[in-house]
């Protein structure tokens, strides 16, 4: 990745107290066009109160964030995914008894036209529907039927309905916290697959993961949490697994990675 | 770029998904053995007078299953509704002859009355988070006892005969119809639709189904949620003024079988008490088995306390039926 590409979104110096706990400690935060950038960390080392601040969960006491440059202030994640940032969870966040179809339009359903929509209020199911097959389709879900509810697919399809619904709506950026860590293996494969496709259609994606295999795997470049900062970025082409580990801990300080392991 | 690009593949339908809510379809099958059995015990149960009676007892169980049903759909309950009824009977039908007030006026007062409990219910659902079990335990005994305070204990009478209106029948062919009947009947049709047709109705499935994830979506899971207690408040309001029209008095003891006749008729019609999944017409059928067993029971001459004791073994049925397909679903 080069240093020129544009800065899709960005934090500067965020801070969040919980009581006497800092969480964040003066964070900074860059996500660049069209890139996976993992962000890892110990238990307690801010990136879920980072990842919180991104996607509009919380309001940080202090610092900024930009999107596209301009200035924003979130104020639930509903602001956050009108801005055009969308959020997967790991708990697999769908309702079950409901079709893919009506997942993936949960929230932001499409109605008819003319009397049945307006003074009805009646729902456009079938316009729903073929455009849940072309999103689906671009991002190479197989879909059977997409009127099948969704407790009829595994975790890892769940999942993949849950992230091509982000991806589907997203304008400008696919938060994903942890995405694989309730799957098997095959099935974090299957979802791993689809989050670099949905970077390939351009859409930058933040990744929380515990997982290393997987964030080595995908990841373009990796934000290291730790102690409420940003201990460094990573470039995960030249730095090895256990080093990466070690700098997570604290075990390699900053100033001792050496320079070609730094992303820039 | 791609290492692999299988795509991620989900299963063919099976004949099983394609089938409609096994729950309403066993609530038919249940319904046409009950027929078919009573039919054999008496020649007075298949007359269409007498389906019209059944009709006619079945209406005000079958509107409070309306506002039960939703409530169930969000995972919740409503114990109150029976009493909660009672007290909107007793309020409409003391303003229109106390206080001589008009009778489509005191009928509002009524709905009002029942919708202000429905509006008490979700404010402490949703604000202060109590269990619905508990909040409606609580105003099940609170409404009972405004009822017998406001009525002191009497029966209310001498209504206007507007307010009995819904009671009365029409014919068509030979058979009589209550006009409370159809308006049962279209009001099944109208929620049928906003539940299935409508974002709002979905959105109590969704709430149901996963409030969490329904609240990141964007949805304002709280509004729904009160919004069902209000509305299911209404539509207890509707069933006091049926009440009222069937029995042509203002009765404070009203809705003591109706209350968990309700919730029997909704678990019997396939609506799960886990939420989110159901269709309203089936609860619609439930209120028919019931109102079908009491019927039938009582053209037997059986004494009444065996229909209470099979509802209490049908509901538990169906309960049970309801865990054990889910078992497989999930």
């Amino acid at each position: 990745m080069s240093t020129n590409q544009k800065l899709v979104m960005q934090a500067k110096g965020l801070v969040k107290r919980y009581g006497h706990v800092t969480a964040l400690d003066g964070t900074d935060f860059e996500l660049r066009a069209g890139e996976i950038l993992a962000v890892i960390g110990d238990n307690g080392a801010g990136k879920s109160s980072l990842i919180k601040a991104l996607s509009g969960a919380t309001i940080p006491d202090e610092g900024e964030i930009l999107l596209d440059g301009k200035l924003i202030n979130f104020r639930s994640p509903i602001d956050a995914r009108r801005a055009g940032i969308e959020t997967v969870y790991q708990d697999l966040a769908v309702a079950a008894a409901m079709s893919i179809s009506e997942n993936l339009f949960l929230g932001r359903e499409l109605r008819r036209l003319g009397f049945l929509g307006n003074w009805l209020r009646m729902l456009d199911k079938k316009k729903m529907l073929q455009e849940s097959i072309a999103r689906m389709q671009e991002l190479k879900v197989g879909i059977r039927s997409m009127t099948q509810p969704v407790e009829t697919l595994s975790g890892g399809q769940r999942q993949c309905v849950a992230v091509g619904r982000a991806a589907a709506f997203a304008q400008h950026v696919v938060i994903m916290d942890e995405p694989t860590a309730a799957l098997g293996v095959k099935e974090g494969n299957m979802v791993l697959d689809l989050i670099r496709r949905v970077r390939d259609r351009g859409l930058p994606v933040v990744l929380i993961s515990h997982n290393m295999p997987h964030v080595f795997e995908v990841a373009d470049r990796i934000h290291v949490a730790r102690l409420g900062k940003r201990a460094a970025v990573l470039n995960p082409k030249k730095i090895s697994m256990s080093d990466t580990v070690a700098v997570m801990t604290g075990a390699m300080p900053a100033d001792k990675i050496p320079a070609e392991c730094l992303a820039h | 770029m791609n290492t692999t690009s299988t795509p991620a593949m989900l299963p063919p339908l099976t004949w099983k998904e394609k089938l409609p809510s096994i729950g309403t379809l066993g609530t038919l099958i249940a319904l046409l053995l009950a027929c078919l059995f009573f039919a054999t015990q008496s020649d007075r149960f298949l007359t269409s007078e007498n389906f019209s009676l059944v009709l006619q007892q079945v209406m005000v169980v079958g509107v409070i299953a309306i506002g039960q049903t939703l409530i169930i759909l969000t995972a919740g309950i409503d114990l109150s509704c029976g009493m909660v009824m009672a007290l909107g009977g007793i309020v409409m039908t003391k303003l229109a002859v106390e206080l001589g007030l008009p009778a489509p006026l005191a009928i509002l007062c009524g709905i009002g009355v029942t919708a202000a409990f429905g509006l008490v219910n979700g404010l402490l659902v949703t604000k202060i988070k109590l269990p619905p079990f508990i909040v409606t335990l609580g105003t099940l005994n609170i409404a009972f006892a405004i009822t017998q305070l406001y009525s002191n204990a009497q029966t209310v009478t001498d209504l206007p005969p507007a307010m009995t209106w819904l009671g009365s029948t029409f014919r068509i062919g030979g058979t009589s119809v209550a006009y409370g009947v159809v308006l049962m009947l279209l009001m099944y049709l109208g929620m049928w639709f906003w539940l299935r047709e409508t974002a709002a109705g979905r959105h109590v499935y969704a709430v149901g189904n996963n409030p969490e994830a329904t609240r990141l979506t964007g949805i304002a899971t709280e509004r729904v949620l009160l919004g069902v207690y209000v509305l299911a408040g209404v539509f207890y309001g509707v069933a006091a003024l049926l009440s009222v029209a069937r029995t042509g008095v203002g009765d404070p003891n009203a809705g003591q079988t109706e209350n968990l006749d309700a919730i029997t008729a909704v678990v019997l019609g396939g609506t799960s008490l886990f939420g989110g999944r159901g269709v309203i017409l089936g609860s619609l059928i439930g209120a028919v088995i019931v109102g079908v067993l009491r019927n039938g029971l009582t053209l037997m001459g059986t004494p009444s306390v065996y229909q209470v004791l099979i509802t209490g073994i049908l509901v538990i049925l169906a309960v049970a039926i309801d865990q054990l397909s889910r078992k497989g679903g999930r």
